[in-house]
């Protein structure tokens, strides 16, 4: 690796940039996180707790449970489409930047 | 030239069982002896095209980026099917569709975890794992921390979760072939694992991606061929299709007997619209989340999945692969519901059951009914083909499996610890395919030797373990500034010992006195039953009806004897394998309290550690990297 140019590590890690990278994608990551994990944990906690609910037919035989349980792929494919939007538009520019700069951010005096 | 011999042998090895000697094993098979031939072929085209790719692949992998990882030129959405392709393991293609075709809702319910999954793969952990990593968890865990210390633990890990799932898949696999083809159980273990020995040892990452792919593409079609042509009939509509699922006679009855004396007071359309509501199956809601928290948060932790990270050649292709396998994935367990339920209809809990107990076999026998049922040539041509999918299936989710902890063995224990990061590119390749021929050799020897043993719940516990203690490891090694090497080896103890530990002590262990006193009872009840039955052949004059009679005396005999089978078996017996009369606990899945438990380990481990200079100067350079991607390229 006599080739790799030296980086200052501590740098980029104090870069206004990149702190604001880090503070955007930390709140969005964590809030999808809690939101799926959540919305998950409603389908065995309701299908328990909640016969009553699951029970009561919708569509023709189809009832809530079935719907609830469709309803968990598509919120599962809803949260991949945002984080891949957010991230693709928003992330992915912001870590371009400092990966082009990178090698130019002298540690802060 | 020597390679093109041995794979020409691992060929022959898998044409063995296709020789005529191997059709006298067809009876009591799915495929009836007569269709045979139709089976082995599509086992050969199958295995006809992996070696073929396998051939063209050996000849690339020279270097260890190539043998771990495919040179790093596997696309996004190629590595999407190779991840599905690793993922969809015969449990859950087979498996998900028995339970729905036995249970409903509840085995609906079961594959939605497996989805879900992945949501925490592509928020927390293939993009940083990308950045970060090289070819193994041991490369992740040992960024900031002490190299060999992280580099032991995480191989312990890799090959203890690796051998758990292995010997699922291997016990599955064996007993799957022998149920759908009659070829004996031994022979289908070994010519698995020959052909995925072939795989990995010459073909490395990149032959082994491409029989995922491949797999994974026919899983995906064979599956839509069969939703095609069990929804058609429905005219494509939901409500007709459920509508048909409510009403069908052969489903009320099976809900009839899985709620025994609670059915007495419902009708027959109460009965048929339970089967689309919850709890048929899964009865101990704790259970339900415990398990489910394994899935979600153990997917993450399983490292062939991690793996797989390490073959695209950016974080945008690793984000993208994961969008793909979602997909994928979810639209596979869609297709699952209608095959399930389509089963349950057309083919019938009572004759799924009589096949294979689990359900194993709802999707073949769903796949010979459309093609025109059991005496019909196209019928039987659609069974041998979704036979040879689920034997791909197998062979490759075993050929992960084996690369992973082939991988951890050569590249963190021999090269990282051992030889202290000095090898060279050749000897390390060379020290990978000893490592992979080893642990394939001790997965043919498991397989073999766990005959006949319940491994049912091991996928389970993998997943598990995974959560409990990969997982807990690697979100605080990239996320959290005070995690440190003893932070990784407390966590990676605890988190095992304790999901290792809860399931020894669970209903999944076998209780000698529990068998024994079930078994006590059907013996107790036998000669009351013998008469009823005897009286009932006695009073059916007509030859369908005595047949059937007499069928049913037959199989009471039979339980009566298998139960006094079982008593000899256990007599003098009084403990479990860890020497419990009964289970310590009723918790099936031990995830509710091994993953917190396993983070509190990762926790106080680092806290207590002597303050790791190294770890938090590292701190900032794995951060930078993991969120911006510089110097990836260099790993």
């Amino acid at each position: 690796m006599a080739t790799e140019p030296q980086i200052n590590w501590a740098a980029i890690d104090a870069d206004p940039r990149f702190q604001e990278l880090h503070r955007r994608k930390s709140r969005f990551l964590w809030l999808l996180m809690v939101l799926s994990v959540v919305y998950y944990f409603l389908l065995p906690i309701g299908a328990a707790y909640c016969p009553t609910l699951f029970r009561a037919q919708v569509w023709g035989p189809i009832n809530f449970g079935i719907l609830f349980a469709l309803s968990q792929f598509v919120v599962a494919w809803l949260i991949a489409y945002v984080y891949y939007r957010k991230a693709s538009r928003e992330f992915d520019p912001m870590a371009e930047e400092l990966a082009r700069t990178a090698a130019s951010i002298a540690r802060p005096s | 030239m020597k390679l093109s011999k041995t794979l020409a042998l691992v060929a022959t090895a898998g044409g063995l069982a296709a020789s005529p000697s191997a059709f006298a094993f067809f009876k009591g098979a799915a495929v009836p002896e007569r269709f045979g031939w139709l089976a082995l072929v599509a086992f050969a085209i199958i295995i006809a095209i992996t070696m073929y790719v396998t051939y063209r692949a050996s000849k690339r992998v020279t270097t260890t980026q190539q043998f771990y990882a495919a040179g790093r030129s596997i696309s996004g959405l190629q590595n999407g099917w190779a991840i599905a392709g690793d993922y969809l393991s015969a449990a859950s293609f087979l498996g998900i569709a028995g339970l729905i075709s036995l249970y409903g809702y509840d085995g609906f319910m079961y594959s939605v975890g497996f989805l879900v999954a992945f949501v925490t793969v592509l928020l927390l952990i293939a993009e940083p794992c990308r950045n970060i990593g090289k070819y193994t968890l041991g490369d992740i865990l040992a960024f900031r921390n002490d190299h060999k210390t992280a580099r032991l633990m995480a191989a312990i890990s890799t090959i203890t979760v690796s051998i758990f799932y292995l010997t699922a898949q291997m016990v599955g696999g064996g007993l799957l072939v022998k149920t759908l083809i009659g070829i004996d159980y031994d022979v289908s273990v070994i010519v698995v694992g020959l052909l995925m020995l072939a795989y990995v040892v010459f073909g490395g990452m990149v032959a082994t991606t491409w029989v995922q792919i491949i797999k994974a593409v026919l899983l995906v079609c064979a599956s839509l061929l069969l939703v095609v042509c069990t929804w058609a009939p429905y005219g494509f509509s939901l409500p007709a299709f459920f509508g048909g699922v409510v009403t069908d006679p052969k489903v009320q009855a099976q809900v009839a007997k899985l709620l025994g004396d609670a059915a007495a007071n419902m009708s027959a359309s109460q009965l048929g619209q339970r089967f689309l509501e919850p709890s048929l199956y899964l009865k101990n809601p704790i259970d339900q989340v415990s398990l489910g928290m394994a899935l979600v948060f153990g997917t993450a932790g399983l490292p062939h999945i991690l793996m797989r990270f390490f073959t695209v050649p950016n974080a945008k292709q690793a984000r993208l692969s994961v969008i793909w396998a979602m997909i994928i994935i979810g639209g596979f367990y869609l297709l699952t519901l209608l095959i399930g339920n389509g089963a349950a209809i057309n083919v019938g809990a009572a004759t799924i059951t009589s096949l294979d107990k689990g359900g194993n076999m709802a999707a073949p026998l769903l796949a010979q009914y459309v093609g025109g049922g059991p005496e019909s040539a196209l019928g039987n041509l659609f069974l041998a083909v979704i036979a040879a999918v689920a034997f791909a299936t197998i062979v490759a989710v075993v050929a992960g499996l084996v690369l992973a902890s082939a991988s951890a063995i050569s590249h963190d224990i021999w090269v990282g610890i051992v030889k202290g990061e000095r090898a060279t590119q050749a000897q390390e390749v060379r020290a990978a395919r000893v490592c992979a021929l080893i642990v394939g050799a001790i997965a043919i020897v498991i397989g073999i030797l766990s005959k006949g043993q319940n491994v049912a719940h091991l996928v389970g516990l993998a997943f598990a373990v995974a959560a409990s203690s990969n997982l807990p490891c690697i979100l605080l090694t990239l996320y959290w500034k005070r995690c440190n090497t003893g932070g990784i080896v407390l966590g990676m103890i605890v988190g095992t010992l304790t999901a290792v530990g809860l399931v020894l002590v669970s209903p999944n262990m076998t209780y000698p006195q529990t068998e024994i006193a079930t078994a006590q009872k059907v013996i107790a009840a036998a000669p009351t039953k013998h008469a009823t039955l005897q009286s009932a052949v006695d009073a059916a004059p007509e030859p369908a009806a005595n047949a059937k009679a007499r069928a049913a005396l037959k199989k009471g005999d039979a339980e009566a004897t298998a139960a006094e089978a079982t008593v000899t078996k256990f007599s003098g017996q009084t403990t479990s394998l860890v020497g419990l009369e009964k289970p310590l606990t009723q918790l099936k899945n031990p995830g509710i309290y091994s993953i917190p438990l396993g983070f509190l380990g990762v926790i106080l481990g680092s806290l207590l550690w002597r303050r790791d200079k190294k770890a938090e100067e590292m701190w900032e350079e794995l951060y930078v990297r993991q969120n911006t991607g510089i110097q990836a390229e260099l790993l």
